[in-house]
């Protein structure tokens, strides 16, 4: 194991893109590492050697791979936390064995991440020319035939959006400076996440959005499915954080997992209750967190065994997002609905001590 | 010696199996063909060669007198029995069906869901199969693995594959009994020298309809089959019926692709998704051509991916939830709506037996240009005109026969002369049709029996009774009114309950404007509303003795309720109502809250000037009441929002003097109370009254508010006797 702190996706399954290249006699799209059915087995397992990568509906990952191979580019949208990058790492690192090819788009990203910068050194001594460009990852993508991620695309500003219509319609990236252009080889393609729950982001312009197919994550739909997605990314993320062992009891994991689902639906899991929900989105991935924060306290300052008090005080950070309001939320769901759920009485009291 | 039946299995309503039949029959020419369905209905048959029989339509059987009991065999056009109903018409071959006749189902069921009850049989065996087979949509299925074999009929590979499914069934006792009626059915054309049979039935019954079995054994399984009386006719139907309704067992959720793949010539992904972007243009979302390639590319790109020879409705709706609709699930319900389900309404020719009622009915709508369709649409009348009135006056006509084809929306424009209706036609509306032809023979004379039956019937009450009379004026049902308003007089003579004949005022009062609205003659309404109101005031009294809060609430909706309907009466009742009031208000018994209404009341009548009720507010908020009471009637008092408040400026003036002139201790034992009425208002008119408040205390210093007050009626003439023209008052 490297000391790197988190593995790039194609490193860290190296072992399985192999045996799936081995065993692929499928034919591949030109510029493709593997056929598109061992893509999507990649991602969903075959319940053998490969592990499952994202645990949700098929027809997603159906939708996203057909729309790669047929040469369109994907739009992964979601609310927070539904997997939409690791999904896109995933993606990228089957199809081309490269996923850091990387665009993080902010109110700040420039057009020279999209397109190229200069070097202004060599710029200025050799004057312009090939070498003095800095190619963006978009634009090396092109040159190699690879896939290109583009996060948070509606982060980004609207023009410099918009530079990415050329790319993605004519499939070239002119160079005007040096009468140039780069032309992109086969086995290009973008795959952008955006969130469409955040308010205050640049909307594509229906020029951009016509360039891709969305494909919108959903939600876990039942407590059992994120449950599988909970513990298996915990004991994952247990293991390359190099945390002793802990058996994450499944019993935590689901007291976790229920009272995010409770919270984010606002009704409880029999449907009886009616619960506020608090502002935070409270999606998989931040139960997730809780519940690693959770192992670690476990590991180091308790007794070895994942408990209650250990969960408490990350679940109450996770949910109280505006100190006041969702305060409030919180006190009320602990009071309503967990002080009466029979064999939840530890998860009640260490949950009041965390305040 | 002829030769051995053809056996058609097939998949109900699926559209595969309607090609190959087609395909089957061109090529096997037989000379009689057998189908699964009542036998019933063989005279029938005849009518679905006729140009205005357009599917879907179903058969309905029924036991007359019985309603509960029928049952409808639907038909679209990609029904294998539909396409082999019409080749053998076509061809000019006796048709006969070979089901178990209706009567002896519904006499066996017992039940009313006839169909639900069968037995052990599933209900989509080629779905099952399919669903084994890893697809989820059992056409593609069909197409892969049936069609696309070659060297047999996929009639031969149906039938190898269901022997195999039902190899160790053991069929249970109604199905054993509608194999043996199918097998005899055979044998009966074998008897009468056909000789080139061919059997189209559900794949389920193929290898039973094989089986050996003799003659002797069917008789022994058939004998004393109970019989019933049944009638049988075709009726439209529509696709949304058969997505939720398994008449044949087999209920489709797709009737609209299905559809589209029986219909389609050629490319049917591509035309498919041409189509659903057209519906969504239709809605306003851009949606352009390089769209539909892209959705069709993709959905071509997920077949190949899932291993498919073509794209199914599955491919095709996610490429276009990814592309069409980016994504949005709005538009892809809509275009399940529209498309994958699709509302086609059949129809039936004209010669089709039905009842006297329902083609009363079709004449009717032929006269006032109303087809039944079966997605909504708005109607909306004028009752000046005469086309616009009779449809209006058939709708109420109708729904008082139980068949709500419409229902009244909330009207647009103000005036009594307007009415809004949502008209939608359900494929069950003829089974209410035909329940409703006991009472007779046209629409008016059904419906005009009917509203005498509901108002005869035993514990009818009185507000039951002024419904259906208001529903009477509605209708026009002009012979029907003398039952109703002899009804009408004699239960208001025998009703001991004041609360009931309230109750009935305000029907009877809307009644009476109607009449003169529509034209409809209501003479001996006035009377009877007269009379009811003469009765109202004599127990007015004792009726508001001892009520609790409760009962005291209720009393004040029949209060108001009549209050207002005298307004729609002749000046000489509302005198009388306002004098009985009169007579009461004041009454130290009365529950707090009545009395502060009828104070109220009588101010905004003007029967109390201001001063005659500060002084009844004084007194009904002094001390000496219970503060319970003292609330209660402030309550009533102000009842009817904060609005009134802010625009009533002489209301305002009286509380606002009422509380200014109170003694320091009185107020605040007086503003817990206050505090209980006034926090039901909005915090808008709250804040309202407080302005409003303000303004008072400074006009009234400055004098100006009198003055705004006052009226120049020689300036105000002219509108006056404009407005008075417009309500018919004049003169």
């Amino acid at each position: 194991m490297t000391d790197v702190l988190r593995p790039h996706a194609e490193d860290l399954y190296a072992e399985e893109l192999a045996v799936l290249a081995k065993s692929d006699d499928r034919p591949r799209p030109p510029g493709w590492r593997l056929s598109p059915w061992a893509v999507t087995t990649y991602i969903l397992g075959d319940g053998d050697q490969i592990t499952p990568k994202y645990i949700g509906p098929r027809r997603v990952v159906e939708v996203a791979v057909a729309t790669l191979a047929t040469d369109r580019a994907l739009l992964l949208l979601g609310v927070p936390g539904t997997a939409k990058t690791w999904l896109s790492e995933h993606l990228a690192a089957a199809v081309s064995g490269d996923s850091t090819l990387l665009v993080q788009g902010t109110a700040g990203t420039a057009e020279e991440a999209v397109r190229y910068g200069w070097n202004y050194a060599r710029l200025l001594a050799e004057g312009p020319s090939r070498e003095a460009l800095t190619p963006s990852p978009v634009m090396r993508a092109m040159a190699d035939g690879g896939i290109a991620r583009v996060e948070e695309l509606t982060r980004m500003p609207s023009d410099v959006q918009d530079a990415l219509i050329t790319v993605l319609s004519e499939k070239t990236l002119p160079i005007p400076e040096l009468n140039d252009e780069v032309q992109a080889r086969r086995g290009f393609n973008v795959i952008a996440t955006a969130n469409d729950r955040d308010r205050g982001v640049n909307e594509l312009s229906s020029a951009l959005r016509r360039r891709f197919n969305t494909v919108v994550l959903p939600v876990p739909a039942t407590v059992e499915e994120e449950i599988d997605i909970v513990s298996r990314r915990v004991e994952q993320l247990g293991r390359s954080l190099a945390l002793p062992e802990i058996p994450a009891g499944l019993e935590e994991i689901r007291r976790v997992v229920t009272v995010f689902r409770e919270l984010r639906s606002g009704v409880t899991e029999d449907g009886r209750t009616k619960v506020k929900s608090p502002s935070g989105t409270l999606s998989t991935a931040e139960a997730i967190s809780v519940l690693t924060s959770g192992v670690a306290l476990a590991a180091h300052f308790g007794d070895g065994v994942l408990r209650p008090a250990d969960v408490a005080g990350g679940i109450r950070g996770a949910v109280v997002q505006d100190p006041v309001s969702d305060q409030v939320v919180w006190r009320e769901y602990l009071e309503t609905v967990v002080r009466e759920r029979d064999g939840w009485n530890d998860f009640y009291r260490a949950c009041r001590d965390a305040g | 010696m002829p030769a051995e039946p053809a056996l058609l299995g097939v998949r109900h309503h699926g559209p595969g199996s309607a090609r190959a039949v087609r395909a089957e029959l061109a090529r096997l020419r037989p000379d009689i063909v057998l189908i699964e369905g009542p036998p019933e209905a063989d005279p029938l048959v005849a009518l679905a060669g006729d140009p205005a029989m357009e599917p879907p339509v179903a058969l309905l059987a029924h036991v007359p007198g019985e309603p509960a009991k029928s049952a409808f065999w639907p038909f679209a056009r990609f029904s294998p029995e539909w396409q082999a109903i019409r080749h053998a018409l076509g061809a000019g071959v006796p048709v006969r069906f070979c089901d178990l006749p209706a009567a002896a189902m519904f006499a066996t069921a017992g039940t009313e869901e006839a169909e639900d009850t069968d037995d052990t049989a599933p209900a989509d065996p080629i779905g099952s199969l399919a669903a084994a087979a890893g697809y989820d949509d059992p056409e593609r299925w069909w197409e892969d693995m049936v069609e696309h074999r070659a060297g047999a009929t996929p009639f031969e590979v149906i039938a190898e594959a269901m022997a195999a499914v039902r190899d160790g069934h053991a069929p249970g006792p109604r199905e054993a009994l509608r194999e043996a009626h199918m097998r005899r059915a055979v044998r009966r054309a074998r008897k009468d020298g056909f000789e080139r049979i061919a059997v189209v039935c559900g794949a389920w019954h193929v290898p039973a309809l094989a089986a050996p079995i003799t003659a002797k054994a069917d008789d022994a399984t058939l004998r004393g089959l109970p019989k019933a009386k049944v009638e049988i006719t075709w009726v439209p139907w529509t696709y949304g019926r058969l997505a939720t309704f398994s008449g044949y067992g087999a209920g489709v959720t797709s009737p609209g692709w299905y559809d589209h793949l029986f219909a389609a010539p050629d490319r049917p992904v591509e035309r498919w998704l041409a189509g659903a972007a057209g519906v969504l243009r239709e809605e306003g979302l851009a949606v352009s051509s390089a769209h539909v390639i892209e959705s069709v590319r993709l959905a071509e790109g997920l077949a190949v991916l899932r291993g498919r020879p073509l794209a199914g409705l599955g491919e095709v709706t996610e490429a276009a939830r990814a592309v069409l609709c980016e994504g949005d699930d709005l538009p892809v319900e809509l275009i399940q709506r529209r498309m994958v389900v699709g509302e086609r309404l059949g129809a039936v020719p004209d010669d089709t037996p039905m009842v006297p009622l329902q083609r009363h009915l079709r004449e009717e709508q032929r006269r006032l240009k109303l087809k039944p369709e079966a997605l909504d649409r708005d109607l909306d009348l004028d009752l000046r005109k005469p086309l616009d009135l009779g449809r209006s006056v058939l709708l109420h006509r109708l729904r008082l026969l139980g068949v709500p084809w419409g229902t009244a929306r909330e009207s647009r424009g103000k005036g009594t002369f307007r009415e809004s209706w949502t008209l939608v036609w359900r494929p069950e509306f003829d089974v209410e049709l035909i329940e409703a032809s006991a009472w007779g023979t046209t629409v008016g004379a059904a419906a005009a029996a009917k509203a005498r039956d509901l108002m005869t019937r035993e514990g009818v009450t009185l507000a039951d009774l002024t419904e259906t009379l208001e529903a009477c004026l509605l209708a026009d049902l002009g012979e029907a009114l003398p039952y109703a308003l002899d009804a009408l007089a004699q239960r208001a003579a025998l009703d001991p309950d004041v609360t009931h004949l309230m109750a009935a005022v305000p029907a009877t009062a809307r009644a009476l404007r109607y009449g003169d609205v529509r034209g409809t003659p209501a003479e001996g309404l006035g009377k009877v509303a007269g009379s009811m109101l003469a009765r109202i005031r004599a127990g007015l009294s004792p009726a508001l003795t001892g009520l609790d809060d409760p009962a005291a609430k209720e009393m004040i909706g029949h209060l108001d309720a009549v209050h207002a309907a005298t307004g729609l009466l002749p000046e000489a009742e509302r005198d009388a109502w306002l004098a009985a009031l009169h007579g009461v208000a004041g009454r130290g018994d009365l529950h707090g809250r009545i009395d502060g209404r009828l104070t109220r009341m009588l101010l905004d009548a003007g029967s109390f000037d201001g001063e005659e009720t500060a002084r009844r507010m004084a007194l009904a908020t002094s001390a000496g009441h219970s503060p319970a009471r003292v609330a209660s009637w402030v309550e009533g008092f102000l009842a009817g929002g904060g609005l009134l408040l802010v625009h009533d400026a002489q209301l305002l003036r009286l509380v606002d003097r009422w509380l200014s002139g109170l003694s320091g201790t009185a107020f605040v034992d007086v503003l817990p109370l206050l505090r209980r009425t006034f926090a039901t208002f909005d915090a808008p008119e709250r804040r309202a009254i407080g302005e409003r408040v303000r303004n008072v205390g400074r006009a009234g210093a400055g004098g100006r508010d009198e003055a705004a007050l006052e009226i120049d009626e020689e300036l105000a003439a002219g509108a006056v006797a404009t407005v008075l023209a417009i309500l018919g008052r004049s003169g």
